[in-house]
């Protein structure tokens, strides 16, 4: 892997990196990704005998909603930028 | 003055019911202790300014009543701070309690503060937090291991009696090997993670660390249990649960050159004393079980991407400001408030999610998750003639020094053996076997799915003669 791919999955990713690191990353991608790579071509004999899932998918009823607002002030208490009730932000378009 | 050091649940408990102290009185002894000793191990990042009034309310009659505990920097304890070892979430409130914190305060525990971690969990010697690391206190130029290190160290030098950790390749049995005390990771889905900073959620789980397994068992059944908030938690019934297990694999194939020999010896040894408490040892055969690691790291960066996309500078924690716009700030947020170590997942985690390689490393890796689950199960079987655990050691080496290992590979090959209990979602328990010179080794036993209760048995059967 190069520098400008590590910069363009960075920018993808949404996390500002300098061209040092890339580079940096670059190599330690290279490292990581031969380790891994061994998977590729392992012999997968269990594979063919599919696993019968245990854990299946849950979903929770939709009931006993909380009393509208009573997180409202401690959700926004967090919140980094804030105008009253509002979520502040620069402009976006 | 007593030394907490010497202290477990059980004696504790018995001494507060006896009124040899109060509650108030045991809590501030741990205060003293972290005091006294924290400066030079950094264990905590914050001693919660409440735990006497906490331990004025405790109820000694409780299982856990009056007990001071520690939790880790990662879980959720509603109107004090969280940080997950990072800066992004430096001054981040909790807004709610996590299940776990909800048992324990139901069970009677004093939560007396939050240890450090490597940032996110994601590390093995807590040299990833973005607050400092924790050091050994068994040598304080190594590591205690990680991500749970501060929550290792601060049970091991005692200044509190037990702690929570979160283990998604080994981050409570690793450190708990290292400094020398009890750690346990349950089966996926034994413990809620609600209210757990999520790293990768097909992994993560909640357990103990603690100075003896019983003192482990007893901090497990406060916090398991079947919770609406987690869809992924299990009830008792899920797994069928085994009696009368005594016999033992030994996945020799598995054992790889970087196995330190003291470490290997140390082994042999502990085979023996199952031997003469009457265990069987059985040599088995576990072909997949080595591509586990390399499955973590395809998985695991692939879900970190996912999960940490929610740390934005909008919603909550640092917000970097300057940008020209909100896209600007965005980028520069995440590029500061995240550490090197939680940058580099986030982006490999997309390299392996994106487009044309999907298939050749998380379709694989999902493919190999299946095939180690189905091997180790298999293992297991009673109607296969099946053993009952699985040993090795927990580690292949003894705690390391502080930037020994500072390419990021052979940082995660530390976690070789912990590793394949989380791929598979297996019970696992890592107990103390001894020492090279004075560094603490530890094995590591695995066992079926839903099976804490045997494991706890051998770990008990074990430390009889251990001690």
């Amino acid at each position: 892997m190069n520098k400008e791919e590590v910069l363009k999955l960075a920018k993808l990713a949404r996390v500002g990196i300098s061209n040092e690191e890339a580079e940096t990353l670059s190599h330690e991608f290279d490292a990581i990704l031969g380790y891994v790579s061994e998977i590729k071509n392992a012999k997968l004999e269990a594979r063919s005998k599919k696993l019968e899932p245990v854990l299946v998918n849950v979903m929770r009823e939709d009931v006993n909603p909380h009393e509208s607002g009573v997180f409202t002030e401690d959700l926004l208490n967090e919140v980094p930028n804030r105008e009253g009730s509002y979520v502040k932000v620069k402009k976006i378009l | 003055m007593i030394d907490i050091s010497k202290l477990t649940i059980i004696s504790a408990r018995e001494a507060l019911r006896k009124g040899e102290f109060t509650s108030r009185e045991l809590t501030q002894m741990c205060l003293d202790a972290i005091k006294e000793k924290d400066r030079e191990i950094h264990a905590f990042l914050e001693v919660f300014d409440d735990a006497l009034d906490q331990a004025d309310k405790a109820q000694i009659n409780l299982p856990l009543g009056g007990i001071p505990i520690a939790i880790k920097d990662n879980i959720l304890f509603k109107n004090h701070k969280v940080s997950a070892g990072s800066k992004i979430l430096e001054n981040y409130t909790a807004t709610y309690d996590s299940t776990v914190v909800k048992k324990l305060q139901e069970a009677g525990a004093i939560i007396i503060g939050r240890t450090n971690c490597d940032e996110f969990a994601m590390g093995s010697s807590t040299e990833n937090s973005a607050f400092g690391p924790t050091k050994n206190p068994i040598d304080t130029t190594r590591v205690p291991g990680g991500s749970s290190g501060g929550s290792a160290a601060a049970v091991a030098s005692g200044m509190v009696l037990v702690a929570l950790g979160s283990d998604t390749g080994g981050s409570i049995r690793q450190p708990a090997a290292f400094t020398g005390i009890v750690g346990m990771k349950p089966t996926y889905g034994r413990v809620s993670r609600s209210g757990l900073i999520a790293m990768a959620s097909s992994l993560d789980q909640i357990g103990p660390l603690a100075k003896t397994a019983e003192d482990a068992e007893l901090l497990y059944d406060v916090i398991k249990g079947k919770d609406p908030m987690d869809s992924t938690t299990i009830g008792e019934d899920t797994y069928k649960v085994r009696k009368n297990t005594k016999t033992i694999g030994v996945p020799r194939d598995f054992f790889s050159d970087s196995l330190d020999k003291k470490v290997l010896e140390n082994f042999e040894n502990s085979l023996e004393q199952f031997k003469k408490l009457g265990y069987k040892i059985k040599d088995i055969k576990l072909p997949h079980l080595k591509y586990s690691l390399a499955v973590y790291y395809i998985l695991v960066p692939a879900e970190v991407s996912s999960n940490l996309a929610r740390f934005d500078g909008v919603k909550y924690g640092f917000h970097a400001e300057g940008g020209e716009n909100s896209i600007d700030d965005y980028f520069k947020t995440r590029g500061l408030g995240f550490g090197r170590e939680v940058r580099r997942r986030i982006i490999l985690g997309t390299y392996v999610l994106s487009s044309g390689y999907y298939d050749a490393y998380y379709g694989q890796a999902q493919s190999m998750k299946s095939a180690i689950t189905k091997e180790l199960r298999d293992a297991f079987n009673p109607s296969a003639d099946g053993v009952d655990f699985i040993l090795t050691p927990t580690t292949p080496t003894p705690a390391f020094k502080f930037g020994e290992k500072s390419d990021p590979l052979s940082m995660y090959l530390a976690d070789i053996f912990t590793v394949p209990a989380n791929i598979s979602g297996c019970p696992s328990i890592s107990i103390p076997s001894g020492f090279v010179g004075k560094l603490p080794l530890g094995i590591l036993l695995t066992a079926d799915m839903g099976n804490e209760s045997v494991l706890f048995e051998a770990s008990k059967d074990f430390e009889t003669i251990a001690n």
